[in-house]
């Protein structure tokens, strides 16, 4: 037997053979030390890029903090640097994106979940082979499109259902966002729920379960880790979405949970100012490095406690 | 009675035990797609004894025994045709629900498959689907006591069930089948994964648990099925080597002892398989 440059040793091979047989080549302890610190040095792009958005927006927020105080921005309750009068509340931009949010998020996590139960359990393997990918290229849409779908269709499609829905509103983006998100939340519920032991449900049949009972009671509890992770990127996806607010929700940050009314999200306020005339450097423009690092705060929290929510009910089987 | 078998010997005392069968199969063949897994396979299950299934790999045990609880169903492209009656019902006619069949006829599998719950939970998921409006601590200590762990967990009810060896796990999933009150049980292989002491544990079981339970068991191990079993089905590849089927079915001792058929002395002594 022969591999590759490596001969046999044949009875009579001394100790000084069998040791220049099995000595560490130099050459593959190089290739080994260099494919080790170029994949380091991949991994490490992203981590350093993180650290560096971090620091910045942690300098330019403590920039802003030194002019307004904490307590103002805490407390206030309107939203107007732009203006003469300012206000430097952070609540109304936040309960615009609260707002578009939870409305999102109502229409995701429900119609996703079901869905990806429908696909996991209930379609047939050509049913599941057709649905998931058309499922899937709903998430390849722009979200551009999104927006001005919102905009220009559902919006003036609610309106003949709901009185008094101003032609900006939360309800529709909200809408929107939510079927944008939802192919992200069915589909990777439906590998977490795919990826749960047949003999789990083996078990559960043999019981006498039914399929439904099956799916909910046995099944989704498995893959309960698995879901809320596509639940918390949802959320982190809803929080974070720009486009569609920024086109579809107005430009008004008022402190409101009337979804039928324009309002401003912070990413939206955020686009607002970096695209606007807004000198660099002025007070107004150091607000959006305010908002932006809002906006990481509550991203981050959220995900301290999924994580120790999905630690402390997940099933692992 | 007279049964026409092309590939098997005439079994002893059918008649008797055509009395006393809670199930049976008869004339049953099954494919997956295009493949026969079983041809002509006849079976008879008599109430409270222990039935086992032997043969060599790939012959079609688990196969026979998933039908019996519908399991088969849960198999994309699987046929089942032929008559298996329970209790003199057909159990594929078109109004029977399957659902029903296997709260009646519970299962044992091979891989001990307690549910990611706690051991509590275990037990009564079962029962609680099934509408029990009882006691349940009741009804999970007398399942966990039937299924000979009840010393063992006790204190830990609450616990995860993954966190108890295989053997106790076994035993768990037989107090999660016994805890819905079945008429039969399938155990399909299941002390294969087991070390020989806690399979010796599950045989102990076995013979209590006939008193009031029907068991059909499929084991690779012939020991066992002489050791436990009342009945023995000998099941083997067809000569053509396509489908499985029951070559002797018969009290253990007599198939063990004096099998009628060729192929059954041969598996027995040892010969092949």
């Amino acid at each position: 037997m022969t591999l590759r440059d490596t001969t046999s040793l044949s009875q009579a091979a001394t100790q000084a053979d069998v040791y220049l047989a099995l000595r560490r080549k130099q050459g593959r302890r190089l290739a080994e030390t260099v494919i080790r610190y170029t994949l380091l040095a991949c991994g490490l792009v992203s981590i350093l890029t993180t650290l560096g958005i971090v620091t910045v927006l942690l300098f330019e927020s403590f920039q802003f903090f030194r002019e307004v105080s904490v307590v103002e921005f805490l407390t206030d309750t309107q939203w107007t640097p732009l203006f003469k009068d300012k206000h430097f509340g952070i609540w109304p931009l936040v309960a615009g994106t609260f707002l578009t949010s939870a409305i999102a998020l109502s229409v995701a996590l429900p119609l996703g979940l079901l869905s990806a139960i429908y696909l996991s359990e209930y379609a047939s393997p050509r049913v599941r082979s057709v649905l998931k990918p058309i499922l899937e290229i709903l998430a390849g849409i722009p979200t551009v499109v999104y927006g001005y779908f919102a905009l220009l269709f559902v919006t003036p499609l609610l309106q003949k259902v709901i009185p008094n829905l101003a032609g900006f509103n939360a309800i529709s983006p909200g809408i929107v966002m939510g079927i944008m998100i939802l192919p992200m939340v069915s589909s990777l519920s439906e590998d977490a729920l795919h990826a749960v032991p047949r003999a789990l449900r083996d078990a559960a049949y043999a019981l006498g379960a039914t399929k439904f009972e099956v799916s909910t009671q046995v099944v989704v509890p498995a893959a309960l880790s698995g879901i809320t992770a596509s639940f918390i990127l949802a959320v982190s996806r809803a929080v974070g979405e720009t486009m569609i607010v920024a086109i579809a929700a107005g430009q008004r940050p008022v402190l409101t949970l009337d979804p039928r009314g324009p309002i401003q999200t912070m990413t939206a306020y955020i686009v607002q100012v970096s695209l606007g005339d807004t000198p660099a450097g002025s007070l107004a423009f150091k607000t959006i490095f305010a908002v932006g690092f809002t906006l990481f705060l509550i991203t981050l929290v959220l995900n301290v406690i999924s994580h120790f929510f999905v630690r402390r009910y997940r099933e692992q089987y | 009675m007279t049964v026409h078998l092309m590939t098997t010997t005439a079994p002893t005392n059918v008649t008797d035990l055509e009395n006393v069968a809670v199930l049976k199969a008869q004339n049953v063949n099954v494919y997956y797609g295009t493949k026969q897994a079983l041809r002509d396979v006849w079976l008879y299950v008599p109430e409270h004894k222990i039935t086992a299934l032997i043969g060599p790999s790939g012959c079609g045990k688990s196969t026979l025994l998933r039908c019996f609880n519908r399991m088969n169903d849960l198999i994309p492209n699987a046929r089942v045709e032929g008559e298996i009656t329970y209790r003199g019902q057909n159990l594929y006619d078109p109004d029977i629900d399957p659902v029903e069949v296997r709260r009646r006829i519970g299962m044992v599998f091979q891989k001990p498959n307690p549910f990611p719950k706690s051991i509590y939970e275990n037990v009564a998921w079962g029962a609680r689907i099934n509408g029990y409006r009882g006691d349940m601590d009741e009804l999970v200590e007398r399942a966990l006591r039937r299924a000979a762990l009840w010393d063992e967990v006790k204190d830990r009810l609450h616990d995860n069930a993954l966190a108890l060896s295989g053997g106790q796990q076994q035993r768990l999933c037989i107090a999660r089948a016994i805890a819905v009150e079945p008429e039969v049980i399938l155990m399909d292989e299941p002390a294969s994964a087991l070390d020989p002491i806690a399979t010796l544990k599950i045989e102990d079981l076995m013979r209590e648990l006939k008193e009031r339970y029907t068991i059909l068991i499929v084991t690779h191990n012939m020991q066992q099925a002489a050791r436990v079993s009342d009945y023995t089905a000998m099941m083997m590849l067809t000569e053509d080597g396509r489908a499985g089927t029951v070559v002797e079915f018969g009290e253990t001792e007599q198939v063990f002892t004096r099998p009628r058929d060729p192929r059954t002395e041969d598996y027995i002594t040892g010969r092949f398989g």
